[in-house]
């Protein structure tokens, strides 16, 4: 992993209405890294993930990917979310076309890319999360696992320079997520930089670089897998572990 | 006997009525297609003004008995905008497709409305502008929801375009109802009539679902989900 900032988030701001949901979220995000965001439901992770694409403009606060800024860019912001992947908790499939389709859609339409050219980088891709040999299968007839393996493929297409996860395998049985986190743990080890919401902790202390606690729309504690589960000072994060691990225990 | 050799002579004739009925229908669930789509889509994701401009559209044309619409435009409307010379042909297809358009946008909306937000949201978070999310991602799935619906259009329009008849469009009725003046039989021909709107319903209605199983997806829409 080298040092350059791939992804700078600076001080975000998100109100709905009078519900302030982020109030000021900064970090740095180094290149080949994986954070992981936990953090009680309701806190503002995913909006703090649609900030940083811009799907929901952030009140206060600037994103900068690479050195240019995200935040007010206009019409440039289609440019940036290529390459921003995002992986939904629901898949969001494109329930109308074929798993290979899906892949290649967004390299058809968005990167104009020849017909041909763009069969092969998607299968191609579908090789990469195991799913090459559903390529003609619909979203409906694909397992929930299976579903967001593909949706992992589509967002990898366009050589996205982060893919931010929120909740990937919380619509998932635990067979299912096992898939799914092998994909993902597959990917960080290729160097993919990745932001991750998720309650696998596991997953969690296997893989990320860092590890942040959100509450009340703010980095309450943050800090490497060690340091939160040798560390005393981080009162607030092994409180909220211990309840999500006594809730899977039931 | 006697009825089935004028039926027989005036072939050519009831022919050409057969065609007119379905030149209405066509163009009419055509400029219906072309104006309904648009406004649908303007309907959920337009901005105030133009989302109200299109409901008075609807409220309008949905509001007023065909014949009233009809008259409106054949003595009214088109003569003051200067299209006084337009036949009759072209008036009642206009006016059933305005009216189709109204029709038709509400079977879209409703389409495009039962779209999952997600579809949306995962076409914009790859770089894709709304317009071809739109156009590559909520449309084709919109169309294959709204067919069944749409479908219904087409039995529709056929039975509303009798109403043409008003205007002197020489369509299926306009002919038998000459036949039946020149000839004095009246129920055969009218009989008759009915059976060629029945044929000509049911046909097309068996082209539509034909369709809707060509285009099906499985588990997607009118199907599984
Ligand atoms: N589009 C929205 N409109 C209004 N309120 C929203 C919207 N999106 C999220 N919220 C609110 O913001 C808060 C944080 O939501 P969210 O970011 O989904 O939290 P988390 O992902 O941590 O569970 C919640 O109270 C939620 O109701
Ligand atoms: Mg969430």
């Amino acid at each position: 992993m080298n040092n350059d900032i791939v992804l700078r988030v600076e001080d975000i701001h998100k109100s709905f209405g009078d519900n302030e949901v982020l109030r000021g979220v900064s970090f740095d995000v180094r290149r080949g890294e994986t954070k992981v965001f936990i953090g009680p439901s309701g806190t503002g992770k995913s909006t703090l993930l649609r900030c940083i694409n811009q799907l929901t403009p952030p009140d206060r606060g600037r994103v900068w990917l690479d050195g240019e800024e995200v935040t007010n860019s206009g019409a440039r912001i289609n440019y940036f979310r290529q390459k921003i992947g995002m992986v939904f908790q629901n898949f969001f499939l494109f329930d109308h076309l074929t798993a290979l389709k899906n892949v290649e859609l967004a390299l058809l339409k968005v990167r104009g890319m020849g017909k041909a050219e763009a069969r092969e980088k998607a299968l191609n891709e579908l090789r990469q999360v195991g799913m090459e040999d559903w390529a003609d299968h619909y979203p409906a007839e694909l397992s929930g696992g299976q579903a967001q393996r593909v949706s992992i493929a589509r967002a990898l297409a366009m050589d996205p320079d982060v893919i931010l996860f929120d909740e990937p395998t919380s619509a998932l049985d635990p067979e299912l997520t096992r898939e799914v986190l092998e994909v993902m743990k597959k990917l960080a080890g290729e160097g993919m930089t990745m932001l991750v919401v998720t309650h696998e902790m596991g997953f969690a202390c296997s893989v990320a670089n860092e590890v942040l606690f959100m509450e009340n729309g703010v980095v309450a504690e943050q800090g490497t897998p060690d340091q939160l589960l040798h560390d005393p000072q981080y009162t607030r994060m092994k409180d909220f572990i211990g309840r999500i691990d006594s809730r899977l225990g039931d | 006997m006697d009825v089935l050799l004028i039926l027989i002579d005036w072939f050519p004739y009831l022919l050409s009525g057969i065609a007119t009925t379905l030149g209405l229908v066509l163009s009419a669930l055509g400029l219906g297609l072309l104006l309904g789509l648009p406004m649908a889509l303007g309907q959920v994701y337009g901005s105030r003004p133009v989302r109200w401009v299109i409901g008075i559209y609807v409220w309008f044309f949905r509001g007023l008995p065909i014949l009233v619409l009809l008259f409106l435009f054949w003595f009214g409307i088109f003569p003051m905008l200067g299209l006084g010379a337009l036949p009759a042909f072209a008036v009642g297809a206009v006016v059933l497709g305005l009216r189709g358009a109204a029709y038709q946008s509400q079977i879209f909306r409703g389409a495009v409305q039962s779209i999952g937000e997600g579809q949306m949201i995962a076409a914009r978070s790859l770089g894709m502008s709304r317009l071809t999310a739109i156009r590559s991602v909520i449309l084709p799935q919109a169309m294959r929801i709204a067919l069944p619906g749409w479908s219904n259009e087409y039995p529709n329009i056929l039975t509303d375009s009798a109403v043409c008849y008003a205007i002197g469009v020489a369509e299926l009725l306009t002919i038998t109802s000459r036949m039946v003046t020149q000839t004095h039989i009246t129920m055969p021909i009218y009989l008759a009539a009915a059976g060629i709107f029945i044929i000509l319903n049911y046909g097309g209605l068996k082209v539509l679902h034909g369709l809707e199983k060509r285009i099906a997806i499985p588990g997607f829409g009118s199907g599984a989900v």
